[in-house]
């Protein structure tokens, strides 16, 4: 369970906050989306549950824990799906999954058997010799995925990671984190794709200027939103139509 | 422990994945050691191979002016090229064509002889052995010039030591002028017998401490550590360089997620690169050892220095990689780190002495030059393959390149804590 309480972040030298006084609780289990504009605070939101980040105020605890006191502990739990490819374009896509892994603690045999099956189901095996380089889009957003979940975490943040890809592709990345989510752990995901999130997610919260506007189950929202039929409705409803440009 | 030898072996991956990289790491400091060496050794053997080619203005066409022709001559540095014509030598120099024109007076002969007789006669007039002064027939003040053009490209060094070399054969023409002036003056009839012996009394002998007796320095052993240590720092960029990548590649994000201290990820990367830096010196002394002798190059003399060579290129090694780490961490662009590190690496090698040795700079250089790691690495090796010391008179420079090493990384490990904090 994550539990988010008055979690801000200003960055040295903005004006404004990034992310002001969010409380949210994430149940076990749950596929929350967090949705919104360009520049509304989803990947800075992310980026402080995932330790890259320190926060200006506030606090947050992930299945009980906390990075002050038991940051390794709570780095063995979570996984994060970075919005870049974050790979070694050079080395296989063995080496990088087993590089990966490794920094997980995990070796030998257990590891070689953990990226077979994950690979396997992602359709890779037979790429798994080959340079990152030569992969397409698609491809090196699946072994994005697999270099996050080898070791099973508990939490699973996930910043855009069907940005990009083919519908193939996403396809299997949307389906392989459901088995995940079966299995058990709990998925934080940001998205674009809104028709996407409205199918995947159990809960979705509308982020906007750094505030949560709204949370609840997609149907939740769309039935609450006035002559709303789509959850693309609700977000524009929500945030508007003005375009969010920023540097 | 086995996440440092994970990180280890995925930095082994990259590296030899980059060919480029490794063409850069390995074999080009061997074509500098080789450049450098071939033209140090060439200079050193300018002497007796290749002379510099100079012109030679007489308009003396006297003893004087034939002997400094033959002094020029006999150092074996100069190739004299005779010029009728000042003006034309003065055009050939200027224009680059030659180094140097050497223009010899007028009349210098008859009036060196004249002048030096004057004094002669002077001198023995007071001592009462000459009746009568007769008044002097050159103009008072009047002195010979020697003209020396210079090409404007040439290096001071090369000046001063061309006009210490003419400095000095006219100095003995003029002592021995001075000399046959007195024989002639002093003997009443023209005798075969020398009055005096006109051979230098003080020579210069060289002595060379007990224990490097057998070896020689030579361009090989100047270079091959001098250039080894260039090389070994040469490694902060590739490091750098590979650092930064991470960066804008994401990688780095994501093993800033994942439960492995910065130490760890800095721990493979200097095992990887330490290990570079050993076989970047053992390949330069594979070339000193094997291939110098067979391009006509003085071979250098290992024996027994072995290990103590391999412990100051480690420790050099490790002070290197401390400042490729501590770079890497700072920068955040390829275009920042690239230039900066370059450039850093050969303000610390001018500073350490790899160019001008430390003795021959300004007063505040040589200060300075004691914050170069590359001066402590210098003087280690120096130590090892000039002086024959043992590993406790080591034990000063390595300490200093290893505290190098760990005041970088502790750096290092601190600014990334604290970017952390953004």
């Amino acid at each position: 369970m994550i539990t988010i309480n008055q979690l801000s972040k200003k960055y040295i030298g903005a004006e404004e906050y990034s992310v002001s006084n969010i409380d949210l609780v994430i149940e076990n289990q749950e596929i929350f989306g967090l949705l919104g504009p360009n520049g509304a605070g989803k990947t800075t939101l992310i980026s402080m549950l995932s330790s890259l980040i320190k926060p200006t105020e506030g606090s947050f605890t992930i299945n009980g824990l906390t990075y002050k006191q038991n940051k390794n502990k709570l780095k063995q739990i979570i996984g994060i799906v970075p919005q870049e490819y974050a790979l070694y374009p050079s080395l296989t896509a063995y080496e990088n999954l087993f590089y990966l892994g490794s920094m997980y603690g995990l070796k030998g045999n257990k590891l070689k058997e953990l990226i077979k099956q994950h690979v396997e189901i992602l359709g890779l095996t037979d790429f798994l010799n080959k340079k990152i380089l030569h992969f397409s889009g698609g491809m090196k957003r699946r072994i994005n995925l697999i270099g996050s979940i080898l070791h099973e975490p508990k939490v699973l943040f996930l910043d855009e990671p069907t940005v990009g890809v083919d519908v193939q592709s996403k396809n299997a990345i949307i389906s392989h984190l459901k088995e995940l989510n079966k299995n058990g752990a709990t998925i934080v995901y940001t998205s674009h794709h809104l028709n996407e999130a409205e199918s995947f997610c159990t809960r979705v919260g509308i982020i906007d200027h750094g505030k949560l506007i709204c949370n609840g189950e997609p149907s939740e929202l769309i039935k609450l939103q006035e002559g709303a039929r789509s959850l693309e409705e609700v977000f524009i409803a929500k945030t508007g139509k003005e375009l969010r440009d920023y540097v | 422990m086995y996440k440092l030898w994970a990180s280890a072996y995925k930095e082994f991956l990259l590296l030899i994945r980059d060919l480029g990289g490794m063409a850069i790491l390995f074999v080009m400091p061997l074509i500098l050691l080789i450049t450098i060496t071939l033209i140090q050794n060439n200079t050193f053997k300018t002497i007796n191979d290749s002379k510099i080619p100079i012109l030679f203005v007489d308009n003396d066409k006297g003893s004087v002016s034939q002997q400094i022709n033959k002094g020029l001559t006999s150092t074996n540095a100069f190739e004299v090229i005779n010029k009728v014509s000042e003006q034309e030598a003065k055009d050939l120099v200027f224009k680059g064509d030659y180094q140097l024109a050497i223009v010899i007076p007028e009349n210098l002969s008859s009036d060196l002889e004249i002048k030096v007789n004057e004094n002669v006669d002077g001198i023995l007039a007071k001592f009462g052995v000459e009746e009568e002064l007769e008044p002097s027939i050159l103009k008072k003040d009047k002195k010979k010039e020697v003209k020396l053009y210079f090409d404007p490209a040439t290096q001071q060094s090369f000046k001063s030591s061309v006009k210490n070399g003419i400095d000095r054969v006219i100095s003995g023409i003029e002592i021995q002028t001075i000399y046959r002036a007195f024989e002639e003056q002093l003997s009443e009839e023209p005798s075969t017998e020398p009055i005096f012996d006109t051979n230098s009394f003080i020579s210069f002998k060289e002595i060379v401490p007990e224990s490097a007796k057998n070896t020689i320095p030579n361009a090989s052993q100047h270079n091959i550590p001098a250039w080894s240590l260039f090389a070994i720092f040469f490694i902060i960029l590739p490091l750098s360089i590979n650092m930064v990548k991470e960066k804008s590649q994401g990688t780095f994000v994501r093993l800033r997620t994942n439960p492995v201290s910065y130490a760890t990820v800095l721990g493979g990367k200097t095992i990887v690169y330490l290990g570079v830096c050993v076989v970047q010196f053992i390949l330069m002394l594979l070339v000193g050892l094997y291939l110098f002798p067979v391009i006509s190059l003085p071979e250098i003399t290992i024996t027994g220095k072995l290990p103590l060579l391999l412990i100051v290129s480690l420790f050099a090694g490790l002070a290197a990689v401390g400042l490729g780490l501590l770079l890497g961490t700072v920068f955040k662009t390829h275009e920042q780190s690239a230039p900066f590190g370059a450039t850093l690496v050969v303000i610390l090698a001018a500073l350490g002495g790899v160019w001008v040795p430390v003795f021959a700079m300004p007063k505040f250089m040589q200060v300075l030059s004691n914050i170069s790691p590359m001066n402590w690495g210098l003087n280690a090796f120096y130590d090892v393959f000039l002086r024959n010391v043992g590993f406790s008179e080591i034990i000063p420079e390595i300490t200093l390149l290893f505290l190098f090493f760990i005041i970088t990384t502790t750096i290092a490990i601190l600014y990334n804590e604290k970017k952390i904090a953004v």
